[in-house]
């Protein structure tokens, strides 16, 4: 009920030329990934190397 | 000896500190003065806010940590400066004030060789009517700035949640408590992690949910935005932040200043002028940040405050504090080794320097109100400038006065960020971010003022699981334990 009410992917929660009625909200394969054990794994691989580069240009 | 006084022991102050007395060795004092008797991982006080951790967890006394270092510590605030000494000597000391419970009250002259003000900044609650007074949260907001206040606003969000198991609808308002906050970023993760918290206690539906911050849009985080690289599109962080608020359906109200906090109610300014108030059950402002109000004295016991702190009591070093108007900002200001211009064996670092200006364009209201985010220092670049002030006051007492200074300004430095919503190994997700550089240069990279290829951020189980692991490896590192150095900042 809760999801219903609150916009399964976010769409629902648009307000017609409210605030936020000129964003871009996540469909269902992108909400999917993003708690998707082997992409995320991946994805942990590669925002560590990116920064790792960054701290390693910082310093 | 050379005795090296560091006034804060917050993450960039402990940083000098610990590195200062590992490379200076015995031979040579450190002496850490900080009024806390605990060190607080402070991103982690989110979780301490919607009772995901304690404040056990987030903290540890720095009593024993500073023993196996070989620095002296002393439990104390710094209540004033004098860098030419006084009458009867020409050794420069600072006058601390003793805050532990066995010795409260006492002074002592504390003279130094070198000293940095690692302060961190006062919790200035009192700039805003009714959100505190002085240093001190008031009674109608919460806060996650200090551990004890997140334990505080964890037991109120309880109550809120058996309100609404109850049948009673509740409205959360989170944001800044004034229009000259930063630390927007803290904010932003408490009110992501509060709606996770909501939806695992099967109430979100409940709650109406409210941002309220002094951005001029969203997702400025006092960085001006910025843009991040995703799906081969160089993306607003405006797109990103009001795509995740709509995700949440959570609304926002930005370009506030909010100017007093009643029982259940905040007034508040916009940009354009307007005035307008917003109702609240509970609710999280962060308060302005100023300087912790440390003075300075000559030798003749003249006040030579605002020769060395700016008029927000942070300390003066070696930025361009003349760049006048946003149009003439360059990322040039910004400092680089963080020394005082008129006292050599003097260096700022983390929040307690003084910022040339703000980082995100200034903006007033029709009414004159400046409503804007003051600059972020910090996490990662906090600790890269202790570090970084360490090594340029321990290779001028080990090598000479002459020595070189070294650099590490924000605009040629990058901070990794995650905000978290929600602690679960497996049902949390993060927004992990990295923007390189902080102050953005429109020189080196123009349009965006920001290297692309390494800012850029994305939502998922690996930021949060990053940052399970970043809370870990820090409180690790700051204990000292085998390998700390290894840990970068």
């Amino acid at each position: 009920m809760a999801e219903k009410e609150h916009g399964k992917h976010g769409e629902q929660n648009i307000k017609a030329y409210g605030n936020n009625f000129t964003t871009m909200t996540p469909g269902p394969f992108a909400k999917w990934m993003r708690t998707c054990l082997i992409f995320q794994a991946i994805r942990f691989l590669v925002i560590n190397i990116k920064m790792l580069v960054v701290v390693g240009k910082s310093h | 000896m050379a005795r090296l006084v560091v006034l804060g022991g917050g993450v960039s102050g402990h940083t000098a500190a610990t590195f200062a007395a590992k490379w200076l060795g015995s031979a040579h004092e450190v002496v850490v003065v900080t009024p806390n008797s605990k060190w607080n991982w402070i991103p982690s006080n989110i979780w301490v806010g919607v009772g995901q951790m304690t404040a056990a967890e987030v903290t540890f006394d720095l009593a024993p940590v500073y023993a196996k270092a070989g620095i002296t510590y002393k439990q104390a605030k710094a209540v004033s400066l004098n860098p030419e000494g006084n009458e009867s000597s020409d050794k420069p000391f600072v006058t601390i004030e003793f805050t532990g419970a066995d010795n409260a009250g006492q002074t002592e002259n504390l003279e130094y060789d070198y000293v940095i003000n690692a302060t961190g900044p006062k919790l200035n609650f009192g700039a805003t009517e009714g959100l505190g007074e002085g240093t001190n949260l008031g009674e109608h907001t919460v806060s996650v700035c200090t551990a004890d206040h997140a334990v505080h606003a964890s037991h109120e969000l309880e109550k809120c949640i058996e309100k609404m198991k109850a049948g009673e609808r509740q409205k959360f308002l989170i944001g800044t408590g004034h229009g000259m906050c930063t630390c927007q970023g803290a904010a932003f993760e408490y009110i992501f992690n509060i709606e996770h918290e909501l939806k695992k206690a099967g109430v979100r539906d409940m709650a109406d949910m409210k941002w309220i911050s002094n951005e001029s849009f969203l997702g400025d985080f006092g960085v001006g935005g910025l843009h991040m690289k995703s799906m081969g599109f160089a993306v607003s962080s405006k797109i990103f932040a009001e795509s995740l608020f709509t995700e949440r359906d959570v609304d926002w109200i930005i370009g506030a200043h909010v100017n007093k906090v009643e029982s259940g109610k905040v007034h508040y300014e916009l940009l354009d002028g307007t005035m307008d108030e917003e109702e609240f059950d509970f609710s999280m402002l962060i308060p302005p940040f100023a300087g912790v109000g440390i003075k300075a004295y000559g030798k003749d016991g003249s006040d030579i405050t605002d020769t060395i702190f700016a008029p927000n009591g942070f300390l003066k070093v070696d930025a361009n504090y003349g760049a006048g108007a946003y149009e003439n900002w360059k990322a040039s200001d910004w400092p680089e080794t963080y020394q005082n211009p008129t006292y050599e064996n003097m260096f700022a670092c983390g929040i307690a320097f003084a910022p040339p200006h703000p980082i995100s364009k200034p903006m007033k209201s029709p009414n004159g109100t400046p409503i804007g985010p003051t600059p972020p220092r910090t996490g990662m670049p906090s600790g890269i400038m202790g570090k970084v002030v360490a090594q340029s006051i321990c290779d001028r007492i080990l090598k000479g006065a002459d020595a070189p200074l070294h650099r590490a300004s924000m605009a040629d430095m990058g901070a990794a960020c995650v905000a978290s919503a929600g602690k679960g190994l497996f049902n949390g997700t993060a927004a992990a971010m990295t923007i390189y550089p902080v102050v953005p240069d429109f020189e080196r990279f123009p349009g965006t003022g920001r290297d692309t290829e390494y800012t850029f951020g994305e939502i998922g189980l690996a930021g949060h699981w990053i940052k399970h692991i970043l809370h870990h490896l820090f409180m690790y590192k700051a204990k000292l334990n085998p390998g700390w150095t290894l840990i970068p900042e």
